[in-house]
């Protein structure tokens, strides 16, 4: 870890002690996301406007007329959260400069599931990433469609049980591998992407505050674990969500001015991925040949992550 | 009343100057033909500094909806422009704009529906727009569009309405044709339309929850709020109107009549065509016929009350529809129409000639048969006037 040493034992005092995702929230024992939103608005403060997709997030915390969110907050649809999060940078970058609101550094956050990310929410997300609006979006992937009850997305791992993906006399589960959403964010050319992981609680927050400070598009994919969806115990989502990082499944990392960089290290050798996949009832019916296969794709990803890491150079480098 | 100098100018560059006097904060507009020249020349407006609003170059409709209604929560005054495709396309979010109380303004260059594609005009748009919970005015001519879009936020953002407003410009029959039309003073504008002043807005000075679902417990509350918030919308926009007479003199109401006194038959139309069927009552007049003409300029709130007054004596009604509202058995304006009359104790015959779809042409000749047509009517009728087969 290239941090100075005891970071973890003086870092937490530096984080906001605010709390903008309260409690009584309607998530699932152990919901990863909910943990995650409450640490990414940690990260970003009270000055701060989340758009939020439909999906687990807005349904376990916008009961009319409850609400769990301390900062303002808005939901619009499914497919739209950085579009409507494009609406508000606007509206506000317009009422600023009439003199109508405060000349304060207000940011717009997009929030929404892998579903309302990398699939239907895609093109929503890629044209407001490619305008160029001064927002920040962040899905929180736990790998389905988990609000209409674990249907497959383009973000679930492949040989996964899903609801729409079943294992049968025909079939293994999951057919597709995950679509790599960071790296066509990259291709957006935006100052800064990031994977997350609540598992790791100070990294997290640190990038959301990395983004929360340039001014422009940036992203940040987070992986959310889901005791429900992936079929495991609810206590044991930090577990495994570590062990997504030990086994290399789920590197974090950023790209910085097109400077990919590891932020947490794995160790070396990783473990296996059986490690991560036998504690969650989703990849219950695999093979040991399925998994065989798993391993080796984890393998190639994390070297093709490495070849990034090692020799692109950044922008600046370049210029 | 100053006399102003009228000004020959094509009808959807004259929407987006009126566009440019409201002081628009954010306008998401995305091109669709016959709407693009308002698109474009709304980004010439602000790139030559005309007008002070952000101009989001969206990569959609649904998008242009979700970017207006995302700047209507922090309290912006937000436009946007489209019709077909583009309209189908945000159907989706039309429902949560009025519910959420947005006052978006729209102008839509109606146009029909694919299948086939068909780029000319008709009213296929907005017709499945029609429980939307959008105000929707219709124009007839390019000095309807430009008092009409000069008045629609003042519509939309009243305290008693708050709601979205939707203005009607048949593609290229209006938005094409160059006219000559008047434009009042920036400064009388600025008079007339104050920068909005929302209820409630997105900011961390005040955290607010926009948009929360809503189970048994609230949901119809909402739903019936949006209705009646509609409903009543009425009385605010004729006294809106009231007022752009007594400043301007030009008069609108939701309910428009041209030589209807002891008309035994009255024909019904709304949007464009109504220029073309006054023409032909004109005609059927001086051929004897005892023909007037209703325009339904307010579509939605739908205009029940002033209709039964405007049509009280009439025999028959002939209901010109520029769309069809399949498997109903006949158009969408006339089935409105045959609602509205129900409770009566005497009723109209009521007639149904579905016509100019997809461009079709619909001449003063036109008028002048349908209006013979209907005079001799004895019971209902639907028919596609003038389509084979
Ligand atoms: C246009 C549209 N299609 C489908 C739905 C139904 N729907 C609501 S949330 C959801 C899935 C959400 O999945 P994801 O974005 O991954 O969020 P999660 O609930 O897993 O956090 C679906 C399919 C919808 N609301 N709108
Ligand atoms: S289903 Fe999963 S993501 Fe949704 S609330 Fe439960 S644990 Fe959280
Ligand atoms: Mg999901």
């Amino acid at each position: 870890m290239s941090i100075v040493e005891n970071f973890d034992l003086y870092a937490p005092r530096l984080i906001d002690k605010g709390e903008y995702f309260s409690m009584g929230h309607t998530g699932c024992a152990g919901c990863g996301e909910a943990l995650a939103t409450r640490l990414v608005l940690k990260g970003l403060g009270k000055d701060t406007i989340v758009s939020n997709a439909t999906g687990c997030l807005e349904i376990i915390s916008s009961r009319y007329p409850t609400t769990a969110w301390e900062i303002p907050w808005i939901h619009v649809a499914f497919e739209n959260a950085a579009a409507v999060a494009a609406g508000v940078e606007s509206g506000l970058k317009a009422l600023r400069r009439k003199g109508r609101i405060p000349d304060r550094d207000v940011k717009s956050v997009s929030m929404a599931g892998d579903g309302g990310t990398a699939d239907i929410g895609l093109q929503a997300l890629s044209g407001a990433m490619e305008r160029g609006h001064d927002m920040i979006h962040v899905c929180y992937d736990n790998e389905a469609y988990m609000n209409t009850g674990i249907q497959r997305s383009s973000q679930t791992p492949f040989g996964a049980w899903s609801t729409t993906s079943p294992p049968g006399e025909v079939s293994f589960g999951q057919r597709t591998w995950k679509k790599n959403i960071p790296e066509i964010m990259v291709a957006h050319n935006v100052a800064y992407v990031a994977t997350a992981n609540p598992s790791y609680p100070l990294d997290l927050i640190r990038k959301v505050e990395k983004a929360r400070k340039l001014k422009g598009p940036s992203y940040i994919h987070c992986l959310s674990v889901c005791p429900t969806g992936w079929r495991m115990d609810s206590s044991l989502t930090i577990k495994v969500g570590r062990l997504a990082l030990e086994t290399g499944i789920f590197p974090l990392y950023e790209v910085e001015n097109g400077k990919y960089r590891i932020t947490v290290d794995m160790p070396e050798p990783l473990r296996p991925v059986e490690d991560y996949l036998k504690l969650q009832g989703r990849f219950r019916h695999l093979r040991p040949d399925k998994i065989e296969e798993i391993q080796a794709r984890v393998n190639l990803e994390i070297k093709k992550l490495m070849n990034k890491v090692n020799y692109i150079q950044s922008w600046e480098e370049l210029g | 009343m100053a006399k102003r100098k009228r000004i020959g100018m094509e009808v959807a560059l004259a929407a987006a100057e009126a566009v440019g006097m409201c002081n628009v904060d954010v306008a998401a507009v995305y091109p669709i033909t016959p709407q693009s020249h308002i698109a474009e020349h709304l980004s010439e407006l602000v790139a030559d500094g005309k007008t002070d609003t952000e101009y989001v170059t969206v990569e959609s409709e649904h998008t242009s909806m979700s970017v207006c209604i995302g700047a209507s929560a922090t309290g912006a005054r937000a436009y946007t422009a489209t019709c077909s495709q583009g309209l189908m396309l945000m159907h989706e979010l039309l429902p949560i704009a009025s519910a959420m109380r947005c006052p978006i303004v729209m102008s839509v260059a109606n146009r029909p529906v694919n299948a086939p594609l068909n780029i000319l005009s008709d009213h296929s748009d907005i017709m499945p727009q029609r429980d939307s919970g959008w105000i929707v005015i219709f124009s007839e001519n390019g000095q309807e569009v430009v008092d009409l879009t000069l008045m629609a936020y003042r519509i939309a953002e009243d305290k008693d309405i708050m709601l979205p407003v939707i203005i009607g410009i048949d593609g290229f029959i209006l938005t094409h044709m160059v006219e000559p039309m008047e434009f009042p003073d920036q400064k009388e504008i600025d008079k007339f339309l104050p920068p909005y002043k929302p209820y409630a807005t997105l900011h961390p000075d005040k955290p607010l929850t926009m948009g929360a679902f809503a189970m048994p417990d609230f949901f119809p509350q909402m739903m019936k709020a949006k209705d009646m918030a509609l409903l009543n919308s009425k009385k605010t926009i004729v006294k809106v109107w009231d007022e752009w007479e007594r400043k301007f003199g030009r008069r609108y109401r939701p309910v428009e009549t041209y030589r209807t006194e002891g008309a035994e038959t009255i024909l019904v139309t709304m949007g464009s065509m109504s220029e073309t069927a006054e023409l032909g009552v004109d005609e059927l007049r001086d051929k004897g016929v005892s023909v007037g003409l209703v325009k339904i300029r307010l579509w939605r709130p739908f205009p029940s009350d002033e209709l039964k007054v405007a049509v009280k004596d009439a025999r028959v009604l002939a209901v010109m529809d520029r769309a069809v509202s399949p498997g109903t058995g006949g158009g969408p304006v006339f089935t409105d129409i045959k609602a509205v009359f129900y409770g009566e104790d005497s009723r109209p015959i009521i007639v149904n000639y579905v016509m100019g779809l997809g461009g079709v042409d619909v001449t003063v000749g036109d008028f002048v048969k349908m209006g013979e047509k209907a005079a001799k009517a004895k019971k209902e009728e639907y028919e596609f006037y003038g389509v084979m087969g």
